[in-house]
């Protein structure tokens, strides 16, 4: 059935899941003040490649290093999901003979490592980006055309533009 | 919150942020006044079962679909099967069972899945672009905005070293993907984009084309077996008691012959042309379409396949090229980078994978000649002005001199493009 199988059984459009309340809690803490948009690559065909090319906005909360590293494994995931090899080809010739009812038993493979994406982005948000103030939101939440950072600045702290932050509330969806 | 480690960026300290909740694999809590994706769903789709089943507004023709499928194949098997199965062999049944098996799901696959909806920008990303092509726009200064709807807004992307421009849709306000499309009847951005089929009741894309094309091709194959063993029925019939005799014993057999006669052609040409799709690597929607945008996108997208895979030119022109048509079925051949499609699930990989394999694989034997007029159920003569003009414009890339008015053409269509 193809992306977020697990989350949105028949597409990621019927998911049931809403950020906003989530957002809520975050901003009893930090206020959220941008976000940043990594744009798909597409220099090597439409394949789900994102850019690595750092962002000027993220240039004073982390390490150029990180950041390049994070973008190269998420495409280096998308890139294994869409790789083709003999086990799709078995799993795609499984499903079409079985009227793909197969699917309803089965995850397929690009199922498997679309969970294996999220549990990275949290498992990065966690160590990397949450301590430096940034949230990378799963590109299946956007269908697949950017990631999303989110950029916090701590309540009381200068300067910094939050009024997105009133907008963040209908960035649920 | 305890306060983050920070980085060394930066001297004051940044709150941790609480990560748990904001993972997408996370078990969803119920909250009250939590409401459901598809219930605040923009799009102009219908939803049933709790979210699982996503359809389109008007679903009436799908019911007649049904009932079409239903009551025919019903007819079949109450009135013809026995019959058969007795005088020539209980497969029959058997056969026709499984095939009606395979059109049931593949016809409820389709109907009921998401296509490959693109969910629309959320108010952060539609500003954070609007501030960009605001930006691009003063720095462009030169460009007149014509009459009352500011001029449509593209992005151009290098795909594989060309340059593809991807417009905007002002309804979802995203830079569509390629190969995307916005549905007016669902009023959605759609991934790869075929068509909207109000026979299934939904659109056709990226997500459910497959389904859509089993529906099809197994509904060729019920069609004509029906048709056919009901034909038999009646034959064996009227060799023992005559003909109007044999339609008066079992009339559901007429119906069901009038029924798969008058579908069977409109469908099996459906299947045909899909095929050819999928083995060009076309939607639909790029094939038929009138957009200059597209076509021109196809150029550039054909050139660009033409140069990576030959070095000397052996071209062809087998007719005179018709300047000025704009309805062209250009096969697109393979993706830029050769690549098979990108699969949103690995089911869509055995056949595209294949075809496009082989696809380029007769690329790099033939040269340009990846679609002969023989080898394409299409009309050969939109086909070959197709690779006419495809030629015309490689020639344009290897004979900038070359002055036949197919090539004033299509420079003309890109040049128009680019002052949209």
């Amino acid at each position: 059935m193809g992306r977020g199988w697990v989350r949105c059984r028949w597409g990621w459009m019927t998911d049931h899941i809403q950020k906003f309340h989530n957002l809520q809690e975050l901003r009893r803490s930090a206020s959220l003040a941008t976000k940043v948009f990594i744009q798909r690559d597409y220099s090597d065909g439409t394949v789900c490649q994102f850019q690595t090319k750092f962002p000027a906005e993220l240039d004073s909360r982390i390490e150029r290093q990180l950041f390049e590293d994070t973008v190269k494994t998420l495409n280096g995931f998308y890139a294994e999901a869409e790789k083709i090899g003999g086990q799709s080809y078995l799993e795609g010739c499984l499903a079409c003979t079985t009227a793909y009812i197969i699917f309803l038993c089965m995850e397929t493979r690009y199922e498997k490592v679309l969970k294996k994406i999220s549990r990275y982005i949290q498992e990065q948000n966690e160590k990397i980006y949450a301590p430096r103030g940034l949230l990378i939101t799963d590109p299946i939440e956007r269908g697949m055309r950017v990631i999303e950072i989110s950029i916090f600045e701590d309540r009381g702290s200068s300067g910094s533009t939050s009024s997105s932050s009133s907008t963040s509330s209908s960035s649920g969806r | 919150m305890p306060p983050g480690g920070g980085g060394p960026m930066k001297a004051c300290e940044y709150s941790q942020i609480s990560t748990r909740s904001s993972s997408p694999m996370e078990s969803p809590r119920k909250r009250k006044g939590a409401r459901r994706k598809w219930q605040v769903f923009p799009g102009r789709n219908k939803f049933y079962c709790d979210g699982r089943v996503m359809m389109a507004r008007q679903t009436g023709v799908f019911y007649l679909t049904l009932v079409l499928i239903v009551v025919t194949s019903g007819l079949f098997f109450a009135f013809d099967c026995p019959y058969l199965a007795a005088n020539i062999t209980p497969a029959i049944p058997v056969v026709g069972g499984i095939l009606f098996f395979f059109v049931m799901g593949t016809l409820l696959r389709t109907s009921f899945s998401d296509p490959g909806v693109l969910p629309r920008a959320t108010p952060d990303e539609a500003a954070d672009l609007e501030r960009q092509i605001g930006n691009g726009e003063d720095l462009a200064n030169g460009s007149s905005s014509g009459g009352y709807r500011p001029p449509p807004r593209t992005k151009e992307v290098l795909i594989n070293g060309q340059t593809v421009k991807l417009k905007y849709c002002f309804t979802c306000k995203i830079f569509r993907p390629p190969r995307a499309s916005h549905c007016s009847l669902c009023d959605n951005c759609v991934e790869r984009f075929d068509h909207h089929c109000p026979w299934v009741g939904n659109c056709v894309g990226k997500r459910n084309y497959r389904f859509f094309y089993m529906f099809i091709l197994s509904l060729s194959f019920l069609t004509i077996f029906i048709f056919a063993f009901v034909i038999t029925h009646v034959i064996l019939r009227s060799h023992q008691t005559g003909f109007l005799n044999a339609l008066k014993d079992s009339p559901a057999s007429v119906l069901e012959a009038v029924v798969c006669f008058l579908s069977v052609w409109s469908i099996v040409g459906l299947s045909g042309f899909h095929t050819y799709l999928i083995s060009s690597n076309q939607t639909t929607n790029e094939d038929c379409d009138q957009d200059q945008c597209i076509q021109s996108t196809k150029f550039v997208l054909q050139a660009a396949a033409t140069p990576l895979l030959q070095t000397d030119s052996n071209y062809s022109s087998d007719e005179p090229p018709l300047p000025g048509k704009t309805t062209l079925s250009v096969p697109c051949g393979t993706l830029p980078l050769g690549q098979p499609t990108p699969p949103t699930s690995t089911p869509n990989l055995t056949s595209e994978a294949m075809l496009a394999d082989m696809l380029q694989r007769r690329e790099e034997q033939d040269g340009h000649h990846f679609l002969t007029p023989e080898e394409a159920p299409s009309p050969p003569g939109m086909l070959s002005i197709g690779s006419t003009l495809t030629h015309s414009h490689t020639m344009h890339i290897f004979n900038p001199a070359s002055q036949d008015s197919l090539h004033e053409d299509s420079v003309r269509g890109l040049v128009k493009l680019s002052s949209v």
